[in-house]
């Protein structure tokens, strides 16, 4: 099985800074790190490949050069090979632009690879942009079957996948034909520490550097001026306030204020 | 300081810091409680391929050496010296095949050690047999194509834990320390039973056991470099693995200053970071000399070591790191907890547990007494070799 895993190199933080005047992303000055949802979906590719010999991980980003790092970190995780899509020309895609330049990276990774793709897996989202978007969204231009949220791989064999999808009331078990796309929670798994052999191979891997012409991209459709989404304003929101203590020296006297405080306020 | 390390020699540390600071400073506390075996640090470390580091390739390792292995054991044991102690003590038990073994027995028994498959152990102590280990009573009797071997032996970390045992028994109790031969015990063997455990001070997380032999036969191929040899062969292999419990040493020490400096910049006391007072600067200042100096001798030494090859002995420069780096952490440790005050005494900092875990690197594998014994009669021989080239 051929695997492809998505990640994107994220501020090490879940305290994500946004410029006020701008409404992008601080990123000046951040420690960076594999977006912590991205981590879930190697270890996952990485479990896979261990139970179905013969499967190989490609890993692939979209970003400035140093994110190289992220994808070095994720070969030191179990990846087989990276590849790097980065051009200036890519800068500023939104979700829409991102996911047409990743399929059409992973386009490219199956023809240099000479094996077609059965599974990509991506992180449900990335803990600064948060939309969500890129995962089904790729699998919307490869015109191939997707499951966002999924928390465990039930079953995966030649031709179909089985996951559970995480739903509020409980879960969808969801069987996909191959190839298909995954985007995983955390609770999917606990991704292991980099091991030596790993880290050694990390260091070593020579990485290919693809910008849009090599990755046959259309230059309509990347970076900030092939991205329909339209920032009006963005902004952090206002910290949560304190509650309100309802007091009491029994459980029943505590019960009959906070009924009546609810009744006040028009709850109930 | 850049010690010019190696890219392996990088990636060793980097993926035993990931290991020891994501996964056993917060269990730590739970297995000095307790005195349970930490499995799944094991199992970390086996996942991480770091048991092999100091195996050659041929026999499933990394292929590295001494140096390798102090980098590793230093990096965990700034975590923990009593879990990191799961690995030096593999290795204890590990080298007289290294050094030892032939063809045979190290294709037999250094694959499943390169992989944290099995751990090892060693012991030569006996309960009338300390320091002086050539009073050493436990003997084997070869009787056809088997030893018998008979009496107890005492003190043995990893015990119980490990599968391989590195021991010595006398067969030729007439020739004294001329006697003592080296044997592979592996457990499960008739005879071989486990004693008492150890309740210790420190080290809590590793399991010391006596183990009783009880006409326990083991094949004539068990026996390891000749019989008579096994004084030569313990010799030999303390002073490769010496720098190990230096290293040891070395990474509880740096571990107590780090969790004193760190509580000492954010405890308040007059209105003031207690870090601000210069008697609190002046202990830190001298425990990050004493580290670093005693960093610069064992990584020195333990580069000779490895350099030097087989054939060349270095018993004294082994005796002066494993002596100098246990000192130096004993008083950084001590230190360590005055400076955190009351709050440095008690258990649910970690400070005093640093401080009994840095004691047993003063005792094992040669009290330092011994340790400054041995240095001094390498310094009186020598000087005497010298004299007599002279005349």
């Amino acid at each position: 099985m051929h695997i492809i895993v998505c990640i994107k190199q994220t501020p090490a933080t879940a305290n994500i800074q946004i410029d006020s005047k701008t409404g992008t992303l601080k990123r000046e000055g951040m420690a960076a790190a594999i977006n912590p949802f991205d981590e879930y979906g190697i270890e996952e590719a990485v479990r896979i490949k261990e139970k179905l010999p013969g499967s190989t991980i490609s890993v692939v980003t979209m970003g400035p050069p140093q994110a190289e790092d992220a994808l070095r970190d994720a070969i030191s995780r179990g990846c087989d090979d990276a590849f790097h899509v980065t051009d200036r020309a890519f800068a500023g895609a939104d979700t829409w632009a991102t996911s047409y330049t990743l399929q059409m990276a992973i386009k490219k990774i199956a023809e240099v690879k000479n094996r077609p793709f059965d599974l990509i897996i991506c992180g449900k989202q990335t803990n600064d942009g948060d939309t969500g978007h890129v995962g089904p969204g790729i699998a919307a231009w490869l015109n191939i079957p997707n499951a966002a949220y999924v928390g465990h791989v039930e079953e995966v064999k030649e031709g179909s996948i089985t996951v559970r999808r995480m739903m509020e009331d409980g879960y969808d078990v969801l069987e996909l034909p191959t190839p298909a796309l995954i985007s995983v929670i955390k609770e999917i798994n606990e991704p292991r520490l980099p091991s030596l052999k790993g880290k050694l191979a990390a260091k070593k891997a020579v990485i290919p550097k693809w910008d849009a012409a090599a990755i046959n991209a259309d230059k309509a459709k990347i970076g900030l001026s092939g991205s329909p989404t339209i920032v009006a304003k963005s902004f952090n929101p206002p910290p949560r306030k304190g509650g309100e203590r309802v007091e009491g020296a029994t459980p029943e006297e505590k019960a009959k204020r906070l009924v009546a405080r609810l009744k006040e306020l028009k709850v109930i | 300081m850049d010690y010019e390390l190696t890219e392996e020699q990088q990636a060793i540390v980097e993926t035993a810091r990931d290991i020891a600071q994501k996964k056993i400073k917060k269990v730590r506390e739970h297995y000095d409680k307790t005195e349970e075996f930490p499995w799944e640090i094991v199992e970390e470390l086996r996942k991480a391929d770091l048991f092999g580091v100091y195996i050659p390739q041929e026999y499933g390792g990394l292929g590295g050496g001494a140096m390798e292995l102090v980098l590793l054991v230093e990096e965990l044991s700034k975590a923990c010296g009593g879990i990191a102690l799961c690995m030096a003590a593999t290795a204890l038990g590990a080298y007289p095949i290294l050094l030892y073994g032939n063809e045979e027995q190290k294709k037999k028994y250094l694959p499943d050690i390169a992989s944290g498959k099995r751990l090892a152990a060693f012991t030569i102590t006996e309960p009338e047999a300390g320091s002086d280990a050539t009073a050493a009573k436990a003997t084997a009797k070869l009787e056809g194509n088997q030893y018998v071997l008979n009496g107890t032996k005492c003190f043995c970390s990893n015990g119980k834990a490990a599968e391989i045992y590195s021991l010595f028994f006398s067969t030729n109790p007439a020739r004294g320390a001329r006697g003592v031969s080296c044997f592979i015990v592996e457990k499960g063997t008739p005879g071989f039973e486990f004693g008492r455990k150890e309740e210790k001070m420190g080290i809590r997380a590793n399991w010391t056991y006596q183990l009783e032999f009880n006409n326990c036969k083991v094949p004539k191929a068990s026996l390891l470099g000749g019989e008579g040899r096994g004084l030569l062969i313990a010799q030999t292999t303390f002073d490769v693995s010496r720098p190990g419990v230096a290293a040891q040493a070395l990474g509880i020490a740096t571990g107590a200053m780090e969790e004193a400096f760190a509580y000492a910049r954010v405890r308040r006391q007059f209105g003031q970071p207690v870090i601000s007072f210069q008697a609190m600067q002046h202990k830190l200042a001298q425990m990050a000399m004493e580290i670093e100096a005693a960093r610069a001798l064992l990584y020195c030494v333990t580069r000779a070591i490895q350099k030097g090859g087989e054939d060349k002995r270095y018993t004294k420069e082994s005796a002066m790191v494993k002596c100098f780096c246990s000192d130096v952490a004993m008083r950084v440790t001590t230190e360590a907890v005055q400076m955190c005050g009351g709050i440095g005494y008690m258990h649910d900092f970690p400070l005093e547990k640093f401080m009994r875990d840095a004691k047993i690197t003063q005792i094992y594998e040669g009290t330092n007494e011994i340790q400054r014994n041995e240095i001094a009669m390498h310094m009186i021989k020598e000087a005497a070799r010298a004299g007599t080239g002279k005349k």
